[in-house]
């Protein structure tokens, strides 16, 4: 329940302070860190256009895919106090309950019959595609860590005693932000700043939406970065009192979304032919991870 | 005695009847037999499933001894799958083969092989008798064989159908060594012999003898290498027959295997492992495939090869449970690959249906001629977003959970597991979730381009949805698939006595489900009825939302272009470029393509046809070599009689002189032994 509340308030900022902060590097004023929620109000006060193409999907695609996200918040925990939904397992159903999402949002644009979502949703189904295994290996060597197969479990007893477990903690953290970032089609893997519909991923899928969707879409990706922000949170979090926890909480959101917006500030983005190979390099980091695990945990004979 | 009497007669009885019949009366007859026995056999099979064994000695022939017949918990699972696949396929195909209804002889024959194949895929569940056992074999292999080539006019059917009918035949070559070889060695033809057998001789023994029989029935379950004849035989054959093909033809090797499994002690854990890599291989290469297909029907197969990965992943980490003696990785690793049995053979069927009707209204099957059908055919749109949901393994639908079961099993494992465990397990992980999110990307590809967005062909015949009672079976199926989605404890349950069946081999106790990290199930359950809820929610308020808003339709957004045409509509290609570029080295993708050329260039085309290394490989290449030998003794068949009466006289003369030789070369030896 705490974590339900955190994760969305947190949400209301995070997308603000990215903008900002990418304002500032650049040397702009920027606008208000709550601007991102007062566009989405504005688009749920707005009617819609639909292209005479598409069907129902297209008209369901944007709210399953954000009940889809709704849903995989629940599960997140926020230290010892668990998620609304947890049980042995349960990020499985954190990964899979995205993924239906995933085939809305895809399906979604293919349906208005568009070559340019037609490109953006290719891109995203292969994408998705590479990025799941990391965060299922990472999850196993947390799960060899600590000896439990549930969110909460895991990040309540994991602990972050010796050297090599904070070099794997930090490592894990960085798998689980650039998971973030591929989620929601930021940098490195795409531009959502973009003007050229040609090099866009998420941001070309979207094209066709507008109105309520088009918010319930933005809606989506906000939350999407506080619940990895939350997650790499619990990597540290482990035994923290909760009137420290819930302001460190606060804290880390905050200085992840400027870690993201001078990412997307400094660094270009990577060519589309070379993003494939860049995420599979997340994979071979998260098993460097699990790796560790078993060093950790003295399997290695 | 009589349930095995009317189990035999009444099919009898409807094969004598269907050719005397009208159309509608061959129907009737075929339909009603199959409820017949598939209510008969259910009901035994449900005793089965709650530990009440049925069993019957039939006396059999001299040569084959008494036959047994017996319906354990695990031949119960499996003829139940059986009779619910056959009797909304049979209902499905009633209507179907409407559009046939004037090749009056052709649907007798069809009537009658559904009948025979029923029967005798059933009858392959209960025999407990080897001689028994392959002649129901080989009426159920001759039997689809020739209910495939239905099309018989079209080449490509009849070649389909011999590719398959060659393999099945070799599948039964080596079922046929397994049988013979425990049979030369004990004397009886009865199953408990292979058990008596593998008990008393040496690992390494039991092991090849094992694999013999592996190599029988991954043939026609379609394991990696022994795939090849699937995707030809899938799209030939018509859409009910493909369904049941899909949905419980290739289980039975499935059923085979775990038979096996039970008969035969074995080292667990080297088997465990043989198995498992077969099929990760047999997961990601089918799903790899699949993904490249334009026939709807082929790429539907190839994601046969890759679910019976996944059901083989299931059996492998049980066998490596029994082998580690892990009760929790035993029981959930077989408990997952019985429930992906059943599951799988709901969505595949649910798809391969739906493909059918598609086929039906389109008379294609080439997805890139296809598009926008979700308006003329609404029903048959939800029903394939269903069961492709469904087969990509997300929740609220049945092939998650038989996933997240395996996937519990895995993580469960890591607690207790040591190195060697652990490299096997982060694979098999990374391989279950490749598999998932290729699977994604090939349903999104399959569904987005068949029925969503403009049509890419003109056709110049109506395209309308089939008739009521065609979809009528496909929502039952459907509602199954959602139903083991949100309820999937109640079917648990039934899997108890079965599971129990193979943790016993080693003495493992087993409580039952909730013991074993399983309760999470309720949880999902849960969790799945959260979710529904939660998106009817967002659509009532999405709809309050828009009322009072004005709400346009305009053409797609292409980017300030205003002359859209459907051709620039993504393909089916085009969608999936960059992957097969990236995976280029796995495959075979044969390109025809003339360029443009000049200022105004006149007509350029590109064609690419997408082939399977292994079949290269493994089918091909032996066979034109082995041909170019046999094409070294063509001269004997010359075609002049005189040289065919000289190999008679020659052939007869030999004969008579082999014995002759033989006894004076013995006399010679004789000699010179006295010598």
């Amino acid at each position: 329940m705490l974590s339900f509340l955190l994760i969305i308030l947190a949400a209301t900022f995070f997308t603000g302070i990215i903008i900002r902060t990418k304002s500032i590097a650049s040397g702009r004023k920027g606008p208000g860190i709550f601007q991102p929620i007062r566009d989405v109000i504005r688009l749920f006060k707005k009617g819609a256009v639909y292209s005479e193409t598409s069907s129902f999907v297209f008209r369901i695609a944007p709210t399953i895919y954000f009940s889809s996200v709704f849903v995989a918040m629940l599960v997140v925990p926020f230290g010892q106090s668990k998620g609304l939904i947890s049980f042995n397992g349960d990020f499985i159903f954190f990964a899979y309950v995205l993924g239906i999402g995933k085939f809305f949002s895809i399906i979604g644009a293919l349906d208005t019959g568009s070559s340019f979502e037609g490109m953006g949703a290719s891109r995203e189904a292969l994408y998705s595609m590479f990025a799941e295994p990391a965060f299922f290996i990472l999850m196993g060597s947390l799960a060899l860590m600590t000896g439990h197969t549930s969110f909460q479990e895991i990040f309540s007893t994991l602990h972050l005693g010796s050297s090599i477990t904070y070099a794997l903690g930090t490592l894990a953290a960085l798998v689980f932000l650039m998971i973030a970032m591929i989620e929601n089609s930021r940098m490195p893997i795409d531009d959502p700043k973009t003007h050229l519909e040609l090099t866009m991923v998420h941001e070309v899928m979207i094209l066709d939406n507008s109105g309520f969707d088009l918010g319930l879409i933005l809606t989506a990706g906000y939350l999407k970065f506080a619940i990895y922000g939350a997650i790499i949170f619990n990597l540290f979090s482990g035994v923290v009192a909760y009137e420290y926890a819930i302001p460190l909480f606060f804290i880390m959101q905050a200085f992840l979304a400027m870690v993201v917006g001078i990412i997307e500030s400094f660094m270009a983005r990577s060519r589309m032919n070379h993003n494939a190979q860049f995420i599979v390099v997340l994979s071979s980091v998260s098993l460097l991870i699990f790796f560790g695990a078993l060093l950790v945990a003295g399997k290695f004979i | 005695m009589i349930i095995t009497l009317a189990f035999i007669l009444i099919p009898f009885i409807a094969i004598c009847l269907i050719p005397f019949l009208k159309v509608k009366g061959k129907a009737i007859a075929v339909y009603a037999s199959v409820s017949i026995i598939a209510i008969l056999t259910s009901t035994l099979a449900f005793q089965g499933l709650t530990g009440a064994n049925f069993s019957v000695t039939l006396l059999g022939s001299l040569i084959s001894g008494p036959i047994n017949i017996k319906i354990d918990a695990l031949s119960g699972w499996f003829i139940l799958i059986i009779n619910f696949t056959f009797l909304t396929g049979g209902f499905y195909g009633l209507f179907y083969m409407n559009a046939y209804r004037e090749q009056k002889k052709n649907i007798s024959l069809h009537g009658i092989l559904f009948v025979l194949l029923h029967t005798s895929l059933i009858s392959l569940c209960t025999i407990q008798n080897s001689i028994a056992f392959l002649v129901a074999w080989e009426i159920m292999a001759l039997s689809a064989f020739l209910s495939v080539i239905f099309e018989h006019e079209k080449i490509a059917t009849v070649k389909a159908g011999i590719n398959y009918l060659i393999q099945s035949h070799v599948s039964i070559i080596f079922l046929m060594i397994g049988f013979i070889w425990v049979a030369g060695q004990t004397g009886s033809y009865d199953f408990s012999s292979i058990h008596s057998y593998s008990q008393t001789h040496s690992g390494a023994l039991s092991l090849t003898l094992f694999l013999f029989f592996f190599i029988g029935f991954a043939i026609k379950a379609g394991f990696i290498p022994f795939h090849t004849w699937l995707p030809y035989a899938h799209p030939a054959a018509p859409a009910h027959i493909s369904g049941i093909m899909s949905g419980v033809l290739i289980k039975i090797g499935i059923f085979g295997i775990l038979r096996m499994l039970l008969l035969i002690e074995l080292n667990y854990t080297t088997i465990g492992t043989i198995i498992l890599v077969i099929s990760i291989l047999s997961g990601i290469y089918g799903v790899m495939l699949a993904i490249l297909q334009h026939n709807l029907k082929k790429l539907l197969a190839y994601h046969s090869i890759e679910n019976i990965g996944i059901i083989g992943i299931g059996i492998g980490l049980g066998c490596l449970g029994l082998g580690t003696h892990n009760p929790v990785l035993s029981s959930l690793g077989f408990a997952g690959a019985l429930l992906h049995t059943l599951n799988h053979s709901l969505f595949k069927s649910l798809l391969f249906f739906t493909a059918g009707n598609v086929y039906q209204s389109t008379h294609t099957l080439d997805i890139e001629k296809l598009g926008g059908l979700v308006k003329k055919m609404p029903q048959t749109s939800i029903l394939f977003l269903i069961s492709a949901l469904a087969i990509c393994g997300l929740p609220p639908f049945n092939g998650f959970i038989s996933e997240f079961i395996l996937y519990t099993g895995l993580y469960s494992w890591i607690q207790n597991a040591q190195i060697t465990s652990l490299i096997t397990i982060v694979f098999t992980i990374s391989g279950l979730v490749l598999i998932g999110g290729l699977a994604i990307m090939c349903f999104t590809k399959a569904f987005g381009v068949v029925f969503l967005g403009n049509p890419r062909h003109i056709f110049h015949h109506e395209i309308r949805e089939v008739s009521f009672f065609q979809l009528l079976p496909l929502y039952f199926i459907a509602a199954f698939i959602c139903l083991i989605g949100i309820f999937p404890v109640y079917f648990l349950d039934l899997l108890i006595k079965p599971v129990q069946l193979f943790t016993g081999m080693q003495q493992l106790q087993f409580a039952s489900f909730s013991g074993n990290g399983m309760e999470s199930l309720l949880s999902i359950s849960h969790a799945s009825w959260f979710l529904i809820a939660f998106v009817i929610l967002m659509l009532g308020i999405r709809k309050l939302a828009l009322r009072k808003r004005t709400v346009t339709i305009l053409p797609t957004w292409n980017c300030a272009y205003t002359a859209p045409t459907a051709k620039i509509q993504y393909t089916a290609s085009s969608f999936v470029k960059t992957y097969s570029k990236l995976f280029g080295m796995f495959f075979l993708i044969f390109k025809k393509e003339k360029e443009v050329t000049g200022i105004f260039p006149a007509h350029a085309y590109l064609e690419t046809r997408p082939y399977d290394k292994i079949e290269k490989w493994l089918i091909d290449y032996p066979t034109t070599n082995f041909k170019l030998f046999l094409g070294r003794f063509r001269f004997f068949q010359n075609g002049k009689l005189q040289f065919y009466i000289l190999y008679g006289i020659l052939f007869i003369i030999s004969i008579i002189s082999i014995p002759i030789i033989y006894d004076k070369i013995i006399l010679f030896i004789e000699f010179l032994k006295q010598l």
